[in-house]
C-alpha cells in the first residue's frame, strides 16, 4: 500500500486549505463539547471534594433558642451520624476605609478548635485561641475584596452593641462556598462577610448561655432523611424551629447546584446543537470532496483495487482531517475550559479546582465526528465504486439542464449569460445546492444564537433592574418590626419614598410538590417593588389569595383555580390553604406575593414589616448610610445599584464569556463550510470557468459566476439561518430556565444583524480567495486534460 | 503465428445497451469474436462503432447487458467475465490486465515512478517500476510530476504502468488520440516493443485506419457490430507508418 498512502499524504497536502476548514468545523464542535463538560466536572469535582475533605453536613436546622440539653436527644434520632449544635447571628460591620454598609453572618465554632462538622479550610492565620473573646475568622473573599490579613481589626453591631474585632484567621467553609447575602441573588464580597466566633463568646454577645440556634448533622448511611427530619422539627418545634432543610435547600449549595444544573445543560444542549451541525456539515463535505476524485477512484479500481482498499485509503484521508480538526477542539476546549474555570473559582470559592478533560468526553467527540466523516466518506466511495469503472471513467452523461421557473419568471435581459449560468447550475443540482444552504444556514443559526445569548442578558436584566425592583435601598430588619418605623424611615436625609415589605419563610405544597420558599406581603400596588404581567404592565395585587412568578407555578404544576397548602415555617408555624390567584412574569427567582396585612392576618400579628424599600436623593447617600447604621434594629442594609453591578459583573463575566466563545465558534464554521462549498463548487467548474475565459470572457466576468452563485446561495440561506437561529433560541431558552433566572426569548436587529453579517463576511473573504485562485488557473491544462 | 487454437477472449453476442441522459443507446448488438494469445489485434471503427466499449467489457471495466464473454489466462483456465462479481472483476483486472487510456488517466499527485508503482504495489509478479520506465524510454524522468512531463511521456508513463504488472493482456483505448504524429509513433513503437518481447497480447482501438498496418489482425466494427476482420500479411514495423 506504500504508493496509495504516498498519495494520501500528496492529497491531504493538496487539499490543504479545505482540509483545514473543516478542520475549524470540527473543532468547534468538539470544542463547545470538551469546554462545557470540562467545566462541568472541574466544578462538581472541586466541589463534592471539598465537601467530602471539610465533612459538609447533610441536614441543616434553624430554632430561636434552643437547650444544650436538649442534644442528647437529638442525638439519639434514628439515622443521625454526627450532629452540632452552634448559634448563628447576623451581623453589621464596619471596615474602616469602606463607608457602604456591610452584613455579615456570625457562626460559632467550638472554643479554640474545629467544628467537627462544616470544617473550615484555613488560609492564613489561625482559628480563635481558646478563651478570646474578640477574635474571629473571616472568609477569604472578604478578606481579599478589602484586603485584609490576620492581625487587621473590624468594627461590628452585635445584638446592638458595637464591638471591637480582630482578625485571626481567614478561611474558607463548603457551608459558604457561594457567598450571597441571605436575600442577594449574586455574591458581594466587599458588603457581605462570613464570620467564624469562638461558640462562648458569640452565645455570650447573644444571650445564648447553654443554649443553641442552629445545628447540622450527617446521616448514617441508609438512613430517612424525611424521618430524621420530621423527628428534628418535632424535638426543635416548641423552640421556635424553623423547619430542618437538606442540602437541597441550604442556600450556597443550592446556588452551586444551580449553577452546576445551568452548566449540565449547556454541557448538553450546545455541544450537542453544534457538534450535531458540524458532525452534519462534515458528513456533506468529506462527501463531496471524495466526489470531485471520482476519475481517481475509477482509475484505480480499473487497475485492480479492490473497493475495500479504496475505501480504506479515503478512509484515512477523512481520518486524518477529523484527527486534526478534533485535536484543536480538544486543545482549544481544554484552553478555554481553563479560563473558564478559573473565572469561576471567582464565584464558588473552591479551595482548588480540580480540572481535568473527562476520557468519555474525547471518546465521545472522537467518535461522533469520525461517524460522520465516515459516512460522508463512505456514502461516497460507494457512489463512486459501486458503478464500473469504464462509466465513472467517462466524462459525466451531459447533465439533463431545464430552464428553472425562476429564469422563466425573470426577463431574459435582466439575468444576462451568467445569470442563466448559475441559476441552471444550481437547478441541476438541487439537492447539492440544498445542502449548500442548509450548510450555511445552519452556521447562520449558530451565531444568531451566540449573538441572542448577549442580548437575552442584557433584556433580563433591564426588565428585572429598570421594571420590577426600582428601589434604591432595602433594608432588612432585625425583627418583625411594627409598621409605624416606616414614618421614622420616611424622616431620614434623603429618603424620597418608602414601601413596606413583610417576609415569611413558607413552604408551598400542591399535589405531591413542594417548594420551599417565603411569602412577601406588599402593599396592594406596589410602586418599588413592581409586579408585572406578561405584558411588562405593572399590576395590582388581588384583594385576597396568593401570586405566584410563574416560573414558581410551573415548578408547582399549579394553575389559576387551585389551592396550594402554604406551611409558614415563622412564629406559630400554621398550615393554611391559600388560592392562587394571579400569575406574574419576572426574569429572575421564585417570588410568593400577596398583600402585607394578608399576610400579618395569617401570621396572628398586627401590621408587622421586615424591611423597607427607600427611594434616596442620590447626592445624600452617605448622609442616608450614616443614619441608617446608627439604628440598632437595621439588620441589612442592601444598595440595589451594587447588586445590579454584581449580577452584570458575573454575567458579563461568564455567560457572556460563553456566548463569545460560541459566536467566535460559530464564524469559523461558517468560514468553513463557505469555503469548502466554494472550493468544491470551482473544483467542479474549473473545465467550465476555464473554458469561458478561453472564449474571451474577462476574469472578472467569469469571476462573477462563481461569486454570484456563492452569493446567491448565501442571502437564501440567510432568513433560513434566522429561523433555525430562532428555533435554537426557543430550544435553549427553554432548557436554561431555572430558579435563580429566566432569559426572555427577545431577538434585537443587531442579532440579525450579527447573523447574517457573519455569513456574509466569510462569504466574502471565501470570495476573494477563490478569486484569488480563478487567476491561477491553468487554462489550456484544464481544458486538455481529464485528471 | 500460431495463434490458431488459443483464445485469451472470446465473445459470443455481446450486446450493451446505455443510457445517456434521455436517450438510450445500443453500443454493441451481438460481437462475437476471439482474440489470440501473444496477437497484436487492432481495432478500427468511426466513434460511436462500439470500440471502446468492446474493450471496456474485455477488460472487466464494464459488463455487458446481454451475451457472453471468456476469458481463457495462460494455465488454460477458463473465467467467465458475464457472470462474474465485481470482486471477481476486480481480481481479473488486478492479476491479468493492462489498460492504457486515450487520456493517460495518471494520478496528478504521484511522480512517474509512483504511477507505475501504485500499480505494481498490488500485482503478483512485476517488473520493477524503474525497468518499466526504462522500457518506455523514460529512465531519465522517474521522479517527474505528470504536470512536468510532455503530452507523449504522460502517454509512455501510463504505459509503463500497464506493462509493469506483466499482464497477459494489454488494452489499449486510442492510445495516440490526444498526440501529435511523431508522439504518437514513439508511443506505438513502445507497444509494439512490448508485444513483441514479452509475448503480451496486445489490443488497440483506434480510428485511424494507417495503425491498423502495424497489427496481426484488423478488426473493424461498426454500429456495435464486427464489419470486416482482416489478417495482415506482414506487420509493418511503427516507424514505417505516416498519417
Amino acid at each position: 500500500m506504500l504508493t496509495l498512502d504516498r498519495k494520501l499524504h500528496r492529497d491531504l497536502w493538496r487539499l490543504k486549505g479545505q482540509a483545514l476548514a473543516i478542520a475549524v468545523v470540527i473543532a468547534g464542535g468538539v470544542m463547545t463539547l470538551i469546554l462545557a463538560v470540562t467545566t462541568l466536572e472541574a466544578l462538581t469535582g472541586s466541589r463534592d471534594r471539598f465537601y467530602a475533605s471539610h465533612h459538609f453536613a447533610e441536614v441543616f436546622a434553624d430554632a430561636k433558642r434552643a437547650p444544650a440539653g436538649l442534644m442528647p436527644r437529638l442525638q439519639a434520632i434514628e439515622g443521625v451520624k454526627r450532629i452540632e449544635p452552634r448559634v448563628r447571628a447576623a451581623v453589621r460591620l464596619a471596615v474602616p476605609g469602606f463607608d457602604d454598609p456591610v452584613r455579615g453572618l456570625l457562626v460559632s465554632i467550638p472554643d479554640g478548635r474545629q467544628p467537627t462538622l462544616n470544617r473550615l479550610k484555613l488560609l492564613a492565620g489561625a482559628l480563635p485561641e481558646a478563651g478570646r473573646d474578640d477574635q474571629v475568622v473571616v472568609s477569604d473573599a472578604f478578606a481579599e475584596a478589602h484586603d485584609l490579613a490576620p492581625g487587621d481589626p473590624l468594627e461590628a453591631i452585635i445584638d446592638g452593641r458595637q464591638t471591637r474585632l480582630r482578625l485571626s484567621g481567614i478561611a474558607l467553609s463548603p457551608e459558604h462556598l457561594y457567598q450571597a447575602a441571605p436575600s442577594d441573588l449574586m455574591p458581594d464580597y466587599r458588603r457581605y462577610a462570613v464570620l467564624w466566633m469562638n461558640e462562648r463568646a458569640l452565645a455570650n454577645a447573644y444571650d445564648m448561655e447553654g443554649a443553641f440556634n442552629s445545628l447540622s448533622l450527617t446521616l448514617q448511611a441508609g438512613a430517612r432523611r424525611e424521618d430524621v427530619i420530621d423527628a428534628l422539627d418535632l424535638a426543635l418545634a416548641r423552640y421556635g424551629g424553623t423547619g430542618a432543610q437538606t442540602r437541597h435547600d441550604q442556600q450556597s449549595h443550592r446556588f452551586l447546584e444551580e449553577e452546576l444544573a445551568q452548566q449540565r445543560l449547556m454541557a448538553t444542549v450546545l455541544p450537542a446543537i453544534f457538534l450535531s451541525v458540524s458532525a452534519f456539515l462534515l458528513n456533506v463535505v468529506m462527501g463531496r470532496i471524495i466526489q470531485t476524485q471520482r476519475e481517481q477512484l475509477a482509475v484505480l479500481k480499473a487497475f485492480g483495487y479492490h473497493d475495500v482498499e479504496l475505501a480504506r485509503h479515503y478512509a484515512l484521508l477523512a481520518g486524518a482531517i477529523v484527527l486534526a480538526g478534533w485535536v484543536l477542539g480538544v486543545t482549544l476546549g481544554a484552553w478555554a475550559a481553563s479560563g473558564m474555570a478559573s473565572l469561576y473559582r471567582e464565584y464558588f470559592r473552591f479551595p482548588e479546582m480540580v480540572f481535568r478533560v473527562p476520557a468519555w468526553a474525547l471518546a465521545l467527540s472522537l467518535g461522533v465526528v469520525l461517524l460522520a466523516a465516515l459516512t460522508g466518506t463512505w456514502q461516497a466511495v460507494w457512489r463512486a465504486v459501486s458503478r464500473p469503472p469504464a462509466e465513472a471513467m467517462r466524462p459525466p452523461a451531459p447533465a439533463r439542464f431545464r430552464k428553472s421557473w425562476l429564469e422563466r419568471a425573470l426577463p431574459a435581459a435582466l439575468l444576462g449569460h451568467e445569470g442563466r449560468i448559475i441559476l441552471r447550475n444550481l437547478a441541476r443540482h438541487p439537492a447539492r445546492a440544498g445542502l449548500s444552504v442548509a450548510g450555511i444556514a445552519l452556521s447562520c443559526g449558530l451565531l444568531m444564537v451566540g449573538a441572542y445569548q448577549l442580548d437575552a442578558v442584557e433584556a433580563m436584566l433591564d426588565q428585572q433592574y429598570r421594571n420590577v425592583l426600582r428601589m434604591d435601598v432595602e433594608l432588612t430588619f432585625v425583627d418583625a418590626t411594627p409598621a409605624r418605623a416606616v414614618g421614622e424611615l420616611r424622616h431620614q436625609p434623603g429618603v424620597m419614598a418608602v414601601e413596606p415589605w413583610r417576609r415569611v419563610p413558607a413552604t408551598l405544597v400542591h399535589g405531591h410538590r413542594e417548594v420551599r420558599t417565603s411569602l412577601l406581603g406588599l402593599e396592594p400596588m406596589p410602586q418599588l417593588r413592581q409586579l408585572l404581567d406578561a405584558e411588562g404592565h405593572a399590576r395590582r395585587l388581588p384583594e385576597a389569595g396568593l401570586t405566584l412568578t410563574r416560573h414558581l407555578a410551573g415548578e408547582l404544576d399549579a394553575r389559576i383555580g387551585d389551592t396550594l397548602e402554604v406551611a409558614i415555617m415563622e412564629g406559630r408555624r400554621r398550615r393554611v390553604r391559600l388560592p392562587l390567584v394571579a400569575l406574574v412574569d419576572e426574569p429572575l427567582g421564585t417570588g410568593a406575593y400577596l398583600r402585607r396585612e394578608r399576610l400579618n392576618a395569617l401570621m396572628g400579628e398586627g401590621p408587622a414589616i421586615s424591611g423597607a424599600w427607600l427611594l434616596v436623593d442620590p447626592g445624600r447617600m452617605d448622609e442616608l448610610n450614616a443614619a441608617l447604621w446608627a439604628m440598632p434594629g437595621v439588620a441589612a442594609i442592601g444598595l440595589l445599584a451594587d447588586a445590579e453591578r454584581g449580577i452584570r459583573d458575573y454575567l458579563d463575566e461568564t455567560l457572556l464569556m460563553v456566548a463569545l466563545i460560541f459566536v467566535t465558534v460559530a464564524g469559523s464554521i461558517a468560514f468553513g463550510v463557505v469555503y469548502n462549498d466554494a472550493r468544491i463548487a470551482f473544483a467542479e467548474r474549473a473545465r467550465e470557468l476555464a473554458t469561458l475565459q478561453v472564449l474571451g470572457y474577462t476574469r472578472a466576468e467569469v469571476s462573477r459566476i462563481l461569486l454570484g452563485e456563492i452569493a446567491l446561495l448565501t442571502l437564501v440561506a440567510i432568513p433560513l439561518g434566522w429561523a433555525i437561529g430562532i428555533a435554537f433560541a426557543r430550544l435553549l431558552n427553554q432548557a436554561f430556565s431555572s430558579d435563580l433566572y429566566r432569559i426572555p426569548l427577545v431577538f434585537t436587529p443587531q442579532a440579525f444583524g450579527i447573523a447574517a453579517g457573519g455569513v456574509l463576511g466569510a462569504s466574502l473573504l471565501v470570495g476573494l480567495l477563490v478569486v484569488r485562485r480563478l487567476g491561477r488557473l491553468d487554462r489550456i491544462r484544464v481544458l486538455k486534460a481529464v485528471e | 503465428m500460431d495463434n490458431d487454437q488459443d483464445e485469451v477472449f472470446t465473445t459470443r453476442g455481446l450486446t450493451r445497451l446505455y443510457r445517456m441522459g434521455e436517450v438510450t443507446i445500443r453500443a454493441l448488438q451481438g460481437v462475437d469474436l476471439a482474440l489470440y494469445r501473444g496477437e497484436l489485434a487492432v481495432m478500427l471503427g468511426a466513434s460511436g462503432s462500439g470500440k471502446s466499449t468492446l474493450l471496456n467489457i474485455l477488460g472487466g471495466l464494464d459488463s455487458p447487458s446481454d451475451g457472453e464473454v471468456h476469458y481463457r489466462d495462460r494455465a488454460g483456465q477458463d473465467h467467465d467475465l458475464t457472470r462474474a462479481t465485481q470482486r471477481q472483476l476486480t481480481r481479473f483486472r488486478r492479476h491479468h490486465v493492462g489498460f492504457v487510456f486515450q487520456f493517460y488517466n495518471l494520478i496528478s499527485s504521484l511522480t512517474a515512478r509512483e504511477n507505475v508503482a501504485i500499480v505494481t504495489d498490488i500485482s503478483r509478479d512485476p517488473m520493477p517500476p524503474e525497468a518499466a520506465l526504462a522500457l518506455v524510454g523514460l529512465a531519465e524522468r522517474l521522479d517527474h510530476f505528470p504536470s512536468q512531463l510532455s503530452g507523449g511521456e504522460q502517454q509512455r508513463v501510463a504505459i509503463a504502468r500497464a506493462v509493469a504488472k506483466q499482464p497477459d493482456v494489454l488494452l489499449c483505448d486510442e492510445p495516440t488520440g490526444a498526440l501529435d504524429f511523431r508522439t504518437g509513433i514513439r508511443v506505438l513503437e513502445v507497444l509494439e516493443q512490448v508485444n513483441r518481447e514479452t509475448g503480451t497480447t496486445v489490443a488497440i482501438i483506434t480510428h485511424n485506419e494507417v495503425i491498423g498496418e502495424m497489427a496481426d489482425r484488423i478488426i473493424r466494427l461498426r454500429d456495435g457490430r464486427v464489419d470486416e476482420i482482416h489478417a495482415n500479411a506482414r506487420r509493418r514495423p511503427p516507424g514505417e507508418l505516416r498519417w
